[in-house]
C-alpha cells in the first residue's frame, strides 16, 4: 500500500449503546512507525475506539482506515495487518505460556517449526523462558500482561493496539512493560496504545490524544499538550479562611483545584521564579495571607481540568466540600 | 478448518485440565446407574435385568449431560477477552464454536466407553452383533453431536455461566420422562403423549433394540432425524448467534 499513508486514519466515528452515545465524531491520524495514546478516564470511550478500529465493532457512523484499508469495507486486510490486546487477558488460564503462544502461532497460519521457534523467541524477549511451561494461571499480573502483549505479537503486525496495557501493574511491572512497548517501534511497527495516565502517554508517546465523553479535546505531542496546561502547578495554603476565600474569587477560572478544608488551592504556573512571585504578590500583596507553597508537575487531573472543565474522575472545577477534598488527597497521590 | 483444528486441540487441553468436570460427567451417570439397577432395580419390571434395561438410557444420559457441558465452555471463552483476540485475528465464529464441540464429541465419547465399561462389570450383557454396535456407536455419536451444537447456542444466549449451566440441568432431567428408566405405559396418562415423542425415547428405543438383538422399527430412524434435525437447526442458527453476541 502507499507508504507515505498513516497507519491509523479515522474521521468522524461515532457510535451509540441503545440512548448512550459513546463517540461523538471521533478524527485521529496515526503515523506509521510511531506510538499514540488515547489518554482519557474511565468511560471516555477509549475501548470503544480500539474495537472499532480493530474492526470488532462496526461504527455508527465515519470511516476509518488502518494500514491502508478500511475496517468497514476491507476487515479482512486489516485484520492480517493488526493485533489486538485488549483490555482484559486474553490468555487461556490453563494453558502454559508457552502452549498459549504455539496456538497463537498456529493461529496466524505459521508452520509448527516456524511456531515453535517464535514462541521461544518471544518468551525470551518477554522474560518468560522460565515460566514457559508453567500454566498462565500460576503468573503474576505482570507476567500474564508480558505474556498476553507477545501473544498479540505472533503474527508480526503492522500496527498493534494496546488497552490499557499498564493497568493495575505495580510500578516495576509498568516499567517493564514500557521498556517493552518502546522496543516495538524500534520494529518499525505502529502502536496504538490506551491510557488513564499522562506519565505513560509522555513516557511513551510520539503523540496523545485526549478524549472526553466521547470527543477528542486536545492532540499533540506531549510537550505540546504540557505547555497547555502550563506544565506545573502552583499550590498554596493559605493562613485563614477569610485570605482563602480572597484567594479563590480573585484566582476565578484561574483555580485548578481547590480543597476548603485544608485551606489549599492551585494554580497553573510555567515554574520559573518570576512567574510564582507574581502570582503570590498578586493573590498576597500583603504578605500575610499565604502560609505555605510548593510547586508539582501537571499531573493527569491537571492537563484534564485545564481542558474539559473537570477532573478526569469527574468532579467538576468549582468543587468544594467533600468531593474536593477527595480531588486534593488524589491530587497529593498523583 | 485448519483454525478449527487448532481451536479443538485448545479446548482439548483445557479440558484436560479441567478434569473436575470430566470426572462428573462420568461419575454422575455412573452413580445413577449403581442407584437404579441396585436400590430401585428390584422394584422396576421390564422384561428383562432390569440392568440390560437401563444401560442405554445411562448411556444416553451421559452423553447428554456431557453435551451440554459445551454451553458452559463456550460461555467462558465468550465473557473473557480471548474471543476477541481470535476475531481481531479474522478467525470467525464457525471454527471457534466447530472447536467446543469437537472436544465435546472426544470428551463425551471417552465418558460413554468408560460407562460401558462400568456397565458390564456390575453384569450387564447386550447381545449385539458388530453391526450393532456400529450403529449403536453411530447413533450415540450424532446424539453427542447435536447436543453439543445445540449446548453451544445455549452457551451464545445465556447471560451467565450458572445460567448456561442450566442447560445441563435440563439434559440431565429429559431421560426421565421417557422410556429411559421405566416403561411409559407404567406412567401416568397425560405424560404419554410426551415422553413417547420427545427426542430422548427414539434414541434411547434404538439403542435398545440394537443392544438387545430387538426389532428396532422406526425408532433408528427417528433418531436420526431428531439429532439431525436438531444438528442442522443449532449449527445454523450458531453463526447468526455467534455474530448478534460479539456485536
Ligand atoms: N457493549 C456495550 N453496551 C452498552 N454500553 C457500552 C458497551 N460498551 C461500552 N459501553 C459504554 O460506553 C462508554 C464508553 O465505554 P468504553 O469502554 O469505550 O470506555 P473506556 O474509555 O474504555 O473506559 P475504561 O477506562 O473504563 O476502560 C461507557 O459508558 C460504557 O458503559
Ligand atoms: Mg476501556
Amino acid at each position: 500500500m502507499a507508504h507515505r499513508s498513516a497507519a491509523i486514519e479515522a474521521s468522524g466515528l461515532e457510535k451509540s449503546y441503545g440512548a448512550v452515545k459513546v463517540l461523538r465524531g471521533v478524527d485521529l491520524s496515526v503515523a506509521r512507525g510511531s506510538v499514540f495514546a488515547l489518554l482519557g478516564p474511565n468511560g471516555a470511550g477509549k475501548t470503544t475506539t480500539v474495537r472499532i478500529l480493530s474492526t470488532l465493532t462496526p461504527p455508527d457512523a465515519g470511516r476509518a482506515r488502518v494500514a491502508g484499508f478500511d475496517v468497514i469495507t476491507d476487515r479482512r486486510h486489516v485484520r492480517r495487518a493488526i493485533s489486538l490486546t485488549g483490555q482484559y487477558a486474553a490468555v487461556d488460564e490453563m494453558q502454559t505460556g508457552e502452549e498459549n503462544l504455539l496456538m497463537m502461532g498456529r493461529l496466524t497460519r505459521l508452520g509448527r517449526t516456524e511456531a515453535r521457534g517464535r514462541a521461544r523467541e518471544l518468551l525470551e524477549r518477554f522474560d518468560l523462558t522460565g515460566a514457559a511451561r508453567r500454566a498462565v494461571g500460576t503468573y503474576s499480573g505482570g507476567m500474564r500482561r508480558r505474556l498476553d502483549l507477545a501473544a498479540g505479537l505472533v503474527g508480526h503486525p503492522e500496527v498493534i493496539f494496546l488497552d490499557e496495557p499498564t493497568t493495575g501493574l505495580d510500578p516495576r511491572s509498568r516499567q517493564a512493560m514500557w521498556d517493552v512497548v518502546k522496543g516495538l517501534v524500534t520494529d518499525g511497527v505502529t502502536v496504538f496504545l490506551t491510557t488513564q495516565y499522562l506519565d505513560e502517554a509522555d513516557q511513551l508517546a510520539d503523540r496523545i490524544a485526549v478524549v472526553d465523553g466521547g470527543r477528542v479535546v486536545a492532540e499533540g505531542t506531549p510537550a505540546e499538550l504540557k505547555e497547555r496546561v502550563a506544565g506545573r502547578r502552583l499550590d498554596l495554603v493559605l493562613c485563614d479562611v477569610a485570605g482563602y476565600e480572597r484567594a479563590v474569587r480573585q484566582l476565578g477560572v484561574r483555580l485548578v483545584w481547590s480543597d476548603a478544608d485544608r485551606l489549599t488551592l492551585g494554580v497553573a504556573t510555567d515554574g520559573g521564579a518570576a512567574h510564582v512571585r507574581a502570582l503570590l504578590d498578586e493573590i498576597d500583596p500583603e504578605r500575610r495571607a499565604v502560609d505555605r507553597f510548593t510547586v508539582h508537575s501537571a499531573t493527569l487531573d491537571d492537563v484534564f481540568m485545564a481542558l474539559t472543565g473537570h477532573t478526569a474522575r469527574g468532579e467538576s472545577r468549582n468543587a468544594t466540600g467533600e468531593s474536593a477534598a477527595e480531588g486534593a488527597k488524589e491530587a497529593a497521590g498523583v | 478448518m485448519s483454525d478449527a483444528i487448532v481451536l479443538t486441540g485448545r479446548t482439548i487441553r483445557l479440558t484436560r485440565r479441567n478434569l473436575d468436570a470430566v470426572l462428573t460427567a462420568m461419575l454422575l451417570p455412573v452413580m445413577l446407574m449403581l442407584v437404579f439397577v441396585y436400590f430401585f432395580g428390584g422394584a422396576i419390571h421390564t422384561g428383562t435385568e432390569y440392568v440390560t434395561y437401563v444401560v442405554p438410557g445411562v448411556m444416553l444420559l451421559c452423553a447428554g449431560f456431557g453435551s451440554a457441558n459445551t454451553a458452559v465452555t463456550v460461555i467462558h471463552d465468550m465473557t473473557g477477552g480471548i474471543v476477541d483476540r481470535f476475531r481481531s485475528l479474522d478467525i470467525g465464529g464457525t471454527p471457534i464454536l466447530a472447536g467446543h464441540v469437537a472436544a465435546s464429541v472426544l470428551r463425551n465419547t471417552v465418558a460413554t466407553a468408560i460407562v460401558f465399561g462400568v456397565a458390564f462389570l456390575i453384569g450387564f450383557r447386550p447381545h449385539a452383533g458388530p453391526f450393532d454396535w456400529l450403529a449403536v456407536a453411530g447413533i450415540l455419536l450424532m446424539f453427542i453431536l447435536a447436543i453439543s451444537w445445540l449446548s453451544a447456542c445455549f452457551g451464545l444466549i445465556a447471560r451467565s455461566p450458572e445460567a448456561a449451566g442450566g442447560f445441563t440441568f435440563l439434559m440431565m432431567f429429559l431421560p426421565y420422562p421417557s422410556s429411559a428408566f421405566v416403561p411409559i405405559d407404567t406412567m401416568p396418562g397425560w405424560l404419554h403423549g410426551f415422553a413417547e415423542h420427545q427426542p430422548v425415547t427414539p434414541v434411547i428405543e434404538a439403542l435398545r433394540g440394537l443392544l438387545l438383538d430387538r426389532p428396532v422399527g422406526d425408532s433408528a430412524w427417528q433418531a436420526l432425524v431428531w439429532c439431525g434435525g436438531i444438528l442442522v437447526v443449532a449449527a445454523g442458527a450458531s453463526g447468526a448467534l455467534f455474530r448478534r453476541r460479539t456485536a
